[in-house]
């Protein structure tokens, strides 16, 4: 192309202008978000997803652990060091995950990490812990097999957050009710592609066809995590006809489908279960929020139904100025038990934390008996509130919470890792 | 592999009406950002990797302007003409000093504005997805043609993106200004040589390309979370669309955009486990058959 460049800057002067300005815009996001305590500190990192469709969740983990974290600090620390928390972004990238997590514990000497990914990023930050031996706790993954499969097994690395296969028997049976109810035989699902949807996804059908056995499913969606539109999965479902319908999409995705879906009139077509929309992430920006979805409860402040809970999620929103999230909880109790754990091991060592950690039970605002509890076997979190119940576009979103019941959710939940040879 | 949903659908008056509007509106969506980026690519040469950003941008504008004053057309007006002034700022700031660069250089100017337009919404509106909301006048019953289902918000979506086609492909071929532009595509030394402003008419292009990204975000602002970064994913789609239909083509673009709805739409019955490599498979047959895409020739 020839043409006569007019006077003024050089491309080199603006190369160097933008080189300077891509500098100025990167330094708040390309360094780490680092919570400044005093000396004799002990540093927990934490890689997360702080930019990207679910930065939304990634930030009410990081609110929920400084939230804990202020708490801990002024009665003490960790055995009477203070907490210094290095939280990182992973940008929701698997292999970024895995990087941030090694360079937090290599270089920045933390000596805990805190892996607030998704199932996408926990799984390789899982293999950091596996390598440099560092105590982990996982708090936002609720794929099943990092903690029931005996190969994933490492002593250093436990879970906080909910499990997938507790969510689908809680679920599995209350949808079973409502189906046999309604007579609702037909049914489709549609979940992301990656591990935490298909694995969920599998285990919620197995519980609903074991509770309701003439259940049939005629048709499943896979659209891939973040995917903008949802156009022909809606369409797809609609040419299946089914009678109902599950979803264990979540966040954005789950609010893009909801709007997506709303036009074509949906969810006045069939019965439609989704696990991850009673959570304020998806209540509180849907704007066109059906009534009547049937939903496991994440993070709603009237579910368990105690003070202790209502002031925790009353303290985020005044701090915050926003709700929490499932993610915000599942952090929190991160906090929670590493400090229990810390008090009777009178030690901030990693092994010692972790030996304290295996059966610890503590008080806890999420525990559907005020207690919530790390199993020893599997170095998974057990005992908190966990139920169905079904929406409404207004507060307090989910008026009744039908609640799980721990006793059923561990008999099923033997039988089903008897059933993939976990046991 | 579920041929005989597939089957079953094409013998189904109603399963092909719902998909094949399905196929459409995907397909105009992308059409709206693929046409700017096959414009301005026909025109100046440039392979315009930030313009998933002005998407990103229509969406925010139409979210922003939507929530001050409630008005639909106001939001899409707001998406659309804010797109414009910015690509005429970005173009003539920054892009406009590096034509006649390695095409690489402009690679690299365009991932780095990609990375700061994500950063500068990031700041302005958040981290955390939003949602627009769908205006009261569309949420309503769908329609129900031949048994199909065809929601009214989407027949304006249609509309509004083949209104778009129409008068561009019109005010290119018969206007004046239509004839510069070629013109300055195929000569921009003569057009320069005549006293007309290529400058002007670089900018103009630029703007007008970041118009239709945007007014696409803007559209698709009331059915889509919006998200720091959501430009991405539509970029490379359109990429394919431009790449399949003929870099610079404007008909290309059309075409292209319709084949790959009706794939992704059709493809999801019959091969619901390989819709995206379907897309792919199609771009490579396509380029082996045809290296320069099915309108290569046809330079705007």
């Amino acid at each position: 192309m020839t043409r006569t460049r007019k006077p003024g800057v050089s491309r080199r002067a603006t190369l160097a202008m933008m080189g300077a300005g891509a500098v100025s815009f990167a330094t708040p996001f390309g360094t780490p978000w680092v919570a400044r305590a005093q000396a004799k500190t002990i540093k927990v990192g934490m890689p997360t997803i702080l930019s990207g469709r679910v930065a939304q969740l990634g930030t009410s983990s990081r609110n929920a652990v400084m939230l804990e974290v202020e708490k801990v600090n002024a009665s003490g620390g960790l055995a009477g060091r203070q907490i210094e928390m290095v939280i990182r972004d992973s940008k929701g990238q698997p292999q970024e995950a895995a990087r941030v997590a090694r360079e937090l514990v290599n270089t920045d000497g933390c000596e805990i990490l805190i892996d607030a990914e998704a199932s996408s990023g926990a799984f390789a930050v899982h293999e950091v812990a596996r390598d440099l031996g560092v105590l982990c706790l996982h708090t936002n993954s609720e794929t099943s097999a990092l903690t029931a499969d005996p190969k994933q097994h490492i002593p250093n690395a436990f879970r906080t957050a909910r499990q997938g296969v507790h969510d689908s028997i809680v679920g599995g049976s209350y949808a079973a009710a409502i189906a046999k109810a309604k007579g609702l035989k037909k049914w489709a699902t549609c979940s992301p592609d990656y591990a935490y949807g298909r694995d969920t996804t599998g285990e919620y059908v197995t519980y609903l066809k074991r509770f309701a056995p003439d259940i049939e499913i005629i048709s499943e969606s896979w659209p891939k995590l973040f995917q903008p539109d949802y156009t022909e999965v809606v369409t797809k479902i609609l040419q299946a006809k089914p009678q109902a319908l599950y979803s264990c999409l979540w966040g954005g995705d789950l609010t893009s489908y909801i709007d997506q879906a709303n036009i074509y009139a949906l969810f006045s077509q069939m019965e439609v279960f989704a696990v991850n929309m009673a959570d304020y992430t998806a209540l509180t920006v849907v704007k066109n929020l059906p009534k009547g979805i049937h939903s496991g409860n994440r993070y709603i402040k009237t579910y368990p139904a105690t003070p202790e809970n209502a002031a925790w999620g009353d303290a985020y929103k005044a701090k915050y100025n926003e709700y929490p999230t499932n993610w915000s909880w599942e952090n929190a109790t991160a906090i929670m038990l590493l400090a229990e754990a810390s008090k009777k091991a009178n030690s901030a060592d990693g092994k010692k934390i972790a030996e304290a950690l295996r059966g610890l039970k503590i008080k806890s605002p999420f525990g559907a008996d005020g207690t919530v509890t790390m199993r020893a076997e599997d170095q998974t979190l057990v005992g908190y509130a966990i139920g169905w119940g079904t929406t409404i576009p207004q507060e307090p979103y989910v008026p009744k919470v039908e609640a799980g019941d721990w006793k059923t959710i561990f008999e099923l939940e033997a039988e089903w890792k008897k059933s993939k040879g976990y046991t | 592999m579920d041929l005989d949903a597939l089957t079953g659908c094409l013998a189904s008056s109603a399963c092909l009406v719902t998909q094949t509007t399905s196929g459409f509106i995907i397909g105009m969506l992308l059409f709206l950002v693929a046409v700017g980026l096959t414009l301005i690519f026909g025109v100046l040469k440039v392979v315009n990797f930030s313009h998933g950003a002005f998407y990103m941008f229509g969406a925010y504008f139409a979210m922003t302007a939507y929530q001050f004053s409630g008005s639909f057309a106001l939001a899409m007006l707001c998406g659309a003409a804010g797109t414009a002034i910015l690509g005429l700022i970005f173009e003539r700031v920054f892009m406009s000093r590096v034509y006649g660069a390695d095409v690489l250089m402009q690679l690299l100017v365009c991932y780095a504005f990609v990375l700061i337009f994500d950063d500068v919404v990031r700041m302005i509106w958040g981290p955390e997805f939003k949602s627009m909301g769908m205006p009261a006048a569309f949420q309503v019953v769908p329609l129900f043609i031949a048994g199909g289902v065809v929601p009214p918000y989407y027949l304006l979506l249609i509309g509004v993106a083949l209104a778009a086609a129409m008068i561009l492909g019109l005010g290119l071929a018969r206007t004046r200004i239509g004839k510069v532009i070629r013109a300055a595509a195929h000569n921009p030394g003569m057009v320069s040589a005549l006293g007309i402003n290529t400058g002007l008419i670089y900018g103009g292009v630029f703007a007008l390309g970041g118009m239709l990204a945007g007014l696409a975000g803007a559209l698709a602002a009331p059915v889509r979370s919006l998200t720091p970064g959501m430009g991405f994913s539509v970029l490379i789609e359109s990429f394919i669309v431009t790449v399949i239909g003929g870099m610079g083509s404007i008909l290309g673009a059309l075409i292209g955009a319709l084949l790959i709805g009706m794939i992704r739409s059709f493809g999801s019955l019959g091969f619901p486990l390989f819709t995206e490599g379907l897309m792919y498979l199609f771009m490579v047959i396509v380029l082996v058959s045809r290296p320069t895409g099915l309108f290569g020739k046809e330079v705007a």
